[in-house]
């Protein structure tokens, strides 16, 4: 099992890995989007409290829940990069973290939307919004860092460092801009707080859940391979499998 | 020689001679501040009032501001005329010379601006208790802002546009700190208890000095390669 | 038993390949001079051997131990003057090397750096910041630590000649000439060859795609 695991340092084994899932993950995420965002948007029955406006919960909602999962799937590459040395890993890094940024990016602008009706305002700084913006800041900063080494397997260190303190300081601020909150203002997050949501409404909340998590993972199996392949042009391997047209 | 000794006589009195050659440089963070305390009640509005409820906001975001103006001083010198090399090799922990390097960097910018503070804090009204609370707040704030900054400079040593990075990694980082520290006034100015929230900062303050000296220290061995 | 050995060291730089399986056995009185083309992987060699960066892969040795295990026994006998000079531009010649020498934990008073400057042609001009001097005067300065560390067994110099004019090569190579007769031990690159009695054993290295 470990020599298994170890085995997928080797890029080579990568990118034949990515190669052979990212159609299995993509196209099915297209027609599950495509059903969940029909049934959610055209047959779900209405909010009775919020009326139709609850419906970017469908977007709002797998695309908030994406963004700290594809952070917290690059917390855990960055950790196995730093400690098993493996380049695989910090390449990962990179191939996850424009993907959950514009998730964040996503739940960012859907939750703005939502808060329109339902606080009045675009943007209202409770601890929920506030974490995700840092986080996209958090993303940004990987980016950032990756984009200015020209060494990118030293840029890939300094980006799984960043990554990890990120992993330990959300929860940090999470807790604290909360508490900051209740300090400055009422409940207003209270109204966001809805009992627990009817089944019809749910079952397409996690067909889209399910199709946008598919197609994150898709899009990180094609940007790993040409990660891989702009890394490795040299290799013998890529000449290979990029001229010859065999893989 | 003990190893604290060679510390002190071959780091820190070279920082100190460093900082004295160039005066301009180590004041510039202090020059950054003063601009920001002055331009505040220019734009927003003179009344006594609303300055004393914002005023150790600004002192605070003016601090944090003017970190990264400064930050870049402790290693990248030393990196590019490679004097780095020689003190990775000199045979001293490398967590010790990290050590005694940040803490040159707090005397050097943070002391002088705790000095400032009730000058400023008179500028934008804050009285009595609340400046007291305000400098306590910076004297446990500061040392994180150093030991957490230079993680970050040690990390962009070879980077391209260093200080807009910086920037990107180090504010979110500092977002609880600012947190607790303006709460903290807010509360010892409407009289309220507010020793809890100094109590979180000084083990902000404990867990990060613990931390900081090895995750530089790594930090820098990584940019080496 | 060598003094120190590089065994199966692999470099990757950027994604390129320097050296791989790289093997270096250096004995205690040796003159290794390593050898090739811009770009082949000279100062990474150096800069792994002293152990101030990390091989992708393999190991060195110091005497038969591993380096990352017990670093301050290669700290103790080693000069390293790299490719940088190490000098700070702000501080006088006497002050840099003095703050080398309390960084090393070498008792040392300013006469003694004053005779080494002035023995390097630095007389009168070592109380003045570094950054007025030349290339060459400031590369005396890096050079005058071969003389200061009384306990050193191993040199690692990285190009010493660059900047130097002919007497200045000339007082080098017999400090190294002296040095090794001591039983010292000198691990070089140059590319100005080296104008020496001893023998020396040429490390060649080759640029690879």
């Amino acid at each position: 099992m470990w020599k298994w695991l170890h085995s997928y340092a080797k890029t080579e084994r990568v990118f034949t890995l990515c190669n052979g899932l990212w159609p299995f993950f993509l196209w099915p995420s297209f027609v599950l989007i495509l059903i969940g965002c029909i049934w959610g948007l055209g047959f779900a029955p209405k909010d009775y409290q919020q009326g139709d406006a609850f419906r970017i919960i469908y977007i709002h909602v797998p695309a908030a829940l994406l963004s700290m999962g594809i952070y917290t799937t690059m917390a855990v590459a960055a950790l196995v990069g730093l400690v098993w040395q493996w380049r695989t890993a910090f390449m990962s890094v990179i191939a996850l973290a424009p993907v959950g940024a514009v998730m964040t990016f996503i739940a960012l602008i859907t939750g703005a939307i939502w808060g329109k009706p339902m606080w009045g305002k675009w943007w209202v700084w409770d601890a929920r919004l506030t974490t995700e913006l840092i986080m996209l800041f958090l993303y940004f900063g990987v980016m950032a860092l990756y984009a200015a080494f020209e060494d990118k397997q030293l840029a890939g260190k300094a980006s799984a460092v960043m990554a990890l303190v990120g992993v330990v300081n959300v929860p940090i601020i999470h807790f604290s801009v909360e508490w900051w909150n209740t300090l400055h203002q009422g409940a207003t997050i209270s109204k966001f707080e809805s009992p627990s949501i009817a089944p019809e409404m749910l079952w397409p909340l996690l067909v889209c859940l399910l199709g946008f998590s598919l197609f994150a993972a898709g899009i990180v199996c094609l940007r790993l391979k040409n990660e891989i392949v702009r890394r490795e042009i040299h290799r013998p391997w890529v000449k290979h499998v990029l001229f010859e047209g065999k893989n | 020689m003990n190893l604290v000794n060679r510390v002190y006589q071959g780091v820190i009195v070279r920082e100190f001679i460093l900082a004295i050659r160039q005066r301009g440089e180590v004041l510039q963070p202090l020059l950054f501040i003063l601009m920001v305390v002055t331009l505040f009640p220019i734009a927003i509005s003179p009344s006594p009032e609303l300055l004393s409820r914002i005023g150790p906001g600004v002192i605070w975001i003016a601090a944090i501001l003017s970190t990264l103006l400064s930050l870049e001083r402790i290693f990248r010198d030393d990196f590019i005329d490679g004097s780095l090399d020689q003190m990775l090799l000199c045979g001293i922990p490398l967590s010790l010379i990290t050590f005694g390097k940040v803490f040159c960097h707090w005397l050097i910018t943070f002391v002088p601006l705790l000095i400032m503070t009730p000058i400023f804090a008179l500028l934008f009204n804050v009285g009595g208790h609340s400046m007291l609370v305000l400098l306590l707040t910076l004297l446990l704030g500061t040392p994180v802002l150093s030991m957490l900054g230079a993680i970050g400079v040690a990390l962009t040593l070879k980077a391209k546009n260093a200080v807009l990075i910086l920037s990107l990694l180090l504010v979110p980082v500092f977002i609880p700190l600012l947190i607790f520290a303006t709460a903290a006034i807010e509360n010892a100015s409407a009289q309220l208890p507010y020793l809890q929230q100094l109590a979180i900062m000084g083990s902000i303050l404990l867990f990060t000095s613990a931390i900081a000296p090895f995750a530089i220290a790594y930090a820098l061995k990584v940019s080496q390669d | 038993m060598h003094l120190i050995s590089a065994n199966q060291l692999t470099c990757i730089k950027r994604d390129r390949v320097l050296f791989e399986n790289l093997n270096l056995d250096v004995t205690q009185g040796e003159i290794v001079h390593v050898v090739g083309e811009n770009g082949a992987g000279k100062t990474s060699l150096l800069r792994i051997l002293v152990g101030l960066a990390l091989p992708s892969n393999g190991e060195i040795y110091v005497q038969g131990n591993p380096l990352t295990e017990n670093p301050e026994m290669l700290h103790k006998i080693l000069v390293f003057i790299g490719h940088k000079s190490s000098i700070n531009g702000q501080l006088t010649a006497v002050e840099n090397t003095l703050f080398w020498l309390k960084q090393q934990g070498i008792e040392g008073n300013s006469d003694e750096i004053e005779r080494v400057l002035s023995q390097l042609g630095l007389a009168g001009v070592d109380d003045i910041p570094v950054n007025a001097l030349s290339a060459g005067q400031q590369r005396r300065v890096a050079l005058s630590r071969l003389w200061l560390k009384p306990n050193a067994k191993l040199w690692v110099l990285d190009e010493p000649f660059t900047a130097l004019d002919k007497s200045g090569i000339d007082v080098i190579n017999q400090r190294i000439h002296s040095f090794v007769e001591q039983g010292g031990t000198v691990v070089l690159t140059s590319h100005q060859p080296l104008r020496l009695h001893e023998k020396i054993r040429k490390f060649a290295m080759e640029y690879r795609f």
